[in-house]
């Protein structure tokens, strides 16, 4: 869906994007892993269970919530990538687990 | 206690913060992102000197240089989630919630882009063309397969363009600016010769997209998302067109969200068709500790933004004691004199690409209108019929504007609809009051707070409620 600028030079980071290794350019957001990784939606609504993606890219919709390293709700354009960062979908509202 | 805490690093807030520091306050400079640049010199600091985002982009370098050479406490991925109008702030980082005190507060939040709802906005592979613009900047990275830009506005042309240069020309440009804009325009043009550079600047990028060979259908009317469950098209009135994105711009309005929530006191804009705090000529708010810069204060583009970043530093400086009042308006003529010219060609912008009406009320009633509770325009319309008189009621009636994004996205959406739906003007409808916290935080961060403190502010709180 989206790909790194075809002459870019920018250094690449690992991460995995729902359990699949990706390499992203340093400097992107956890949202930017997910397009550039070609998942087709980010999370399910906590409303309907429509698919959505990314919006804004700026903070401002919160449309890219996400579980980043195991935490859910996280706005993922606002998280910058770090090596091994898991990044996975985030399936309609959250559940209260008893641990 | 600071002296001068700054919200926001972009070119407001980076320009007041240099100059407060070589005033000499204690100034600490708040910002969300990790790097400095705000939106529009986002992530400036990675780029090279040959990047297609161009000149204009990279010039923000000078300020993020200017930053980063100065003594100004600038502290990245922090979030402020509230503000008290003492000049308490409540911030969040990765280390946990704090509070901190400044003797004055500079809002330079800057703009969001404007709400467009159309049918099917929501769709994955929609996004905002400012978004595209964000991917460029921070990821180096660009769409893949048929973009399609769709709207109006100075930064839709300048993206198409910097997308072209970066090897993912758009397929098709869909303006929507309406067909009375231009003649309606032509009678703001007095500003022309002071605005001139501007001017030129536009033309050039009008240029640049026919030279790029971006195909634009101009007068699009009824715009639509095709697709199941991702967008495969996008349709308007008499056509339609492949595409695997879209990207979607109708101009950009200040970010008011700190500003509702202080209550400062903001008027309707009838010409920039967006709410805006009521400011003095430093910028100062209908709180005394409180200023506003950039385009937060209205929509004058980054350079005037710096330049009303630095006369809110003068003035803080001069309430603090540090430069006396003759000195604070010596230095800011200057500086008043090239506001004024950066901002002679604006009337003729807002009137050239004011949005048409279905930007502000979809005229379908099964448009998405708040997108995270999943509210149609339909749904906020028989809200009106029974009884909701405005933005703050609807909640109660719909929770449109009460998802995570509180009410930031649909804030503008659901002001014009019920207006529309009343037939009483915008003004008269009113806006959301946010609250605090202004980004979600969790209980633990509260329960981490130093517990005299947060103690001492639920007492402030309710006596003051």
């Amino acid at each position: 869906m989206f790909r790194p600028r075809p002459d870019s030079g920018r250094a690449t980071v690992p991460v995995e994007v729902e359990g699949r290794a990706v390499r992203v350019p340093a400097g992107a957001s956890a949202a930017a892993a997910v397009l550039i990784a070609g998942l087709g939606s980010i999370r399910d609504t906590a409303i309907g269970g429509g698919a959505r993606a990314p919006y804004c890219m700026m903070g401002v919709c919160f449309d890219c919530l996400a579980e980043i390293d195991g935490e859910p709700n996280r706005q993922s354009c606002m998280v910058t990538v770090r090596s091994g960062m898991r990044i996975r979908r985030q399936r309609g509202a959250r559940s209260v687990t008893a641990e | 206690m600071v002296d001068f805490a700054i919200v926001g690093a972009g070119p407001a807030g980076m320009a007041a913060a240099v100059l407060a520091g070589e005033l000499g306050l204690n100034t600490v400079l708040l910002d969300e992102q990790p790097a400095p640049g705000g939106q529009i010199y986002r992530a400036v600091e990675r780029a090279d000197a040959g990047s297609p985002l161009g000149d204009d982009y990279l010039a923000g370098g000078r300020l993020t240089d200017a930053l980063r050479a100065s003594a100004v406490a600038y502290r990245p991925e922090t979030t402020v989630w509230h503000i008290e109008p003492d000049g308490t702030l409540w911030l969040a980082d990765a280390d946990g919630t704090e509070r901190i005190t400044a003797r004055r507060v500079l809002l330079a939040t800057g703009a969001i882009e404007r709400p467009v709802p159309i049918p099917g906005w929501t769709m994955p592979g929609v996004m905002t063309v400012g978004a595209a613009q964000i991917l460029l900047k921070t990821a180096d990275t660009v769409p893949e397969g048929r973009a399609v830009l769709a709207g109006q506005g100075p930064l839709l042309y300048l993206a198409a363009l910097q997308l072209a240069r970066a090897g993912a020309p758009p397929v098709a440009i869909l303006e929507t600016t309406p067909h009375g804009n231009c003649h309606a325009a032509l009678a703001h043009l007095g500003g022309w010769w002071a605005g001139r550079r501007m001017l030129a600047k536009g033309f050039g990028l009008m240029l640049g997209v026919r030279r790029a060979g971006i195909p634009i259908r101009r007068g699009v009317r009824g715009l639509r998302v095709l697709g199941r469950n991702r967008v495969e098209g996008v349709a308007w009135d008499g056509g339609e067109i492949a595409a695997d994105h879209l990207f979607l711009h109708e101009g950009v309005i200040p970010n008011t969200q700190i500003g509702m929530a202080l209550q400062l006191e903001h008027r309707w804009n009838e010409a920039q068709l967006c709410w805006r705090p009521v400011l003095d000529e430093w910028g100062r708010t209908s709180l005394p500790d409180i200023a506003i810069a950039g385009d937060g204060g209205g929509i004058f583009g980054a350079e005037a933004a710096a330049m009303s970043g630095r006369l809110a530093a003068l003035d803080a400086a001069t309430a603090l004691g540090r430069t006396t009042a003759a000195e604070r308006d010596r230095r800011a003529a200057p500086i008043r004199a090239a506001l004024a010219r950066e901002q002679a060609l604006r009337p003729f912008l807002d009137a050239l690409y004011r949005p048409g009406p279905s930007v502000l009320v979809p005229p379908g009633d099964d448009t998405i209108a708040c997108r995270c509770e999943e509210v149609t325009v339909g749904r906020v319309r028989h809200a009106v019929r029974l009884g909701a008189p405005g933005p703050n009621q609807l909640k109660a009636f719909t929770r449109c504007g009460m998802g995570p994004c509180q009410g930031r996205i649909c804030g503008p959406i659901v002001s014009a609809v019920i207006a529309a739906e009343r037939r009483v003007p915008i003004a008269e409808v009113g806006a959301y009051r946010p609250r605090a916290p202004y980004k979600p935080i969790t209980v633990g961060a509260i329960a981490g707070l130093p517990a005299r403190a947060f103690a001492q502010d639920v007492a402030h709180t309710a006596g003051g409620a």
